[in-house]
């Protein structure tokens, strides 16, 4: 239930748009890597978006898997 | 690369400000060598357009590894076929935008988000290829956990019962519909837009607003202290 309550509700803060999402994915996915703390504060209301926006959210996780991969 | 995407991509012109290779001091050196290929002529473009084809290849087939494990219905050469579709698609994306690189990442890592985006919109369609779009309001329920004990239950009870009340009500009847179809029936927010002639981020923007209102109704109805206990704050 709290997952459903969640994706009616969605994320509580401030959270970028789909377009900005897509503009600084690769730059956001190379701050996480490196540190995920600096990344949220480099791209604020970018983690809220991830996860309010599941097509954002999914393109974010295969990013972040593949660049993990090549620096493996 | 098939004869027809290398048309396409030979038909894409480098833009103009790219051309002077504008200043980009942030450019590690192995970006940068892919700029100043993709940004000549003649031959050494070609060799690169090859190689940033490949490079599109491997981040959808990236993608459609990691999603047709979830999609049983796809076949091998639909996987491929996909794959194929999405790197001649990204290509012509990334060629088009290659003045948008700002250098703030490799050009591998901003190149691969194309490929990715490319093949995760053509998965969300072809699992709803046929399928019709749940979207009207009275397509939907909100039944309380089973497993909570009696008062708990009453208490989710009555939260989900204004969270209805808040959706019937206070929202117009276009957030309705999206957030019935992308929160209540996990409708892929870009197989919607394709469907209601419009695109991800109009309906993001559509369904941010009507979880806006709908928190609102709650916290209006003195129910904004219940969200916390049932996750719905973070």
């Amino acid at each position: 239930m709290s997952d459903r309550l969640q994706k009616l509700l969605g994320p509580s803060g401030p959270e970028v748009s789909c377009e900005t999402c897509f503009a600084e994915l690769d730059r956001y996915v190379e701050l996480e890597v490196a540190d995920p703390a600096k990344a949220e504060q480099a791209v604020p209301g970018m983690r809220a978006h991830l996860e309010g926006c599941p097509a954002c959210g999914e393109e974010h996780d295969t990013l972040l898997e593949l660049v993990k991969t090549d620096r493996a | 690369m098939t004869p027809q995407v290398a048309a396409t991509v030979r038909a894409v012109a480098v833009p103009a400000r790219a051309r002077k290779t504008t200043a980009k001091p942030l450019l590690d050196p192995e970006s940068r060598a892919w700029l100043r290929a993709l940004q000549s002529d003649g031959g050494e473009r070609e060799e690169a357009v090859e190689r940033l084809h490949e490079l599109l290849l491997k981040a959808a087939r990236f993608e459609v590894r990691r999603r047709s494990a979830l999609m049983p219905h796809l076949r091998g050469d639909s996987v491929d076929e996909i794959a194929e579709e999405s790197a001649s698609d990204a290509i012509v994306s990334v060629l088009a935008k290659l003045d948008d690189f700002r250098g703030e990442s490799r050009f591998t890592t901003w190149a691969y988000k194309f490929g990715i985006l490319e093949a995760a919109v053509k998965l969300r369609r072809r699992a709803w290829q046929g399928r019709e779009i749940p979207i009207e309001p009275e397509l939907w329920s909100l039944e309380p956990d089973t497993h909570l004990a009696p008062d708990a239950q009453a208490a989710q009870s009555e939260l989900l019962e204004e969270v209805r009340r808040g959706i019937e009500q206070a929202l117009t009847p276009h957030q309705r519909r999206v957030l019935v179809a992308v929160a209540l029936n996990d409708v892929p927010i870009d197989v919607l837009a394709e469907r209601l002639g419009s695109n991800r981020n109009a309906l993001y923007k559509t369904l941010h607003d009507a979880r806006a209102k709908l928190r609102a109704h709650l916290a209006e109805h003195g129910l904004a202290d219940r969200l916390a206990v049932e996750g719905g704050t973070s």
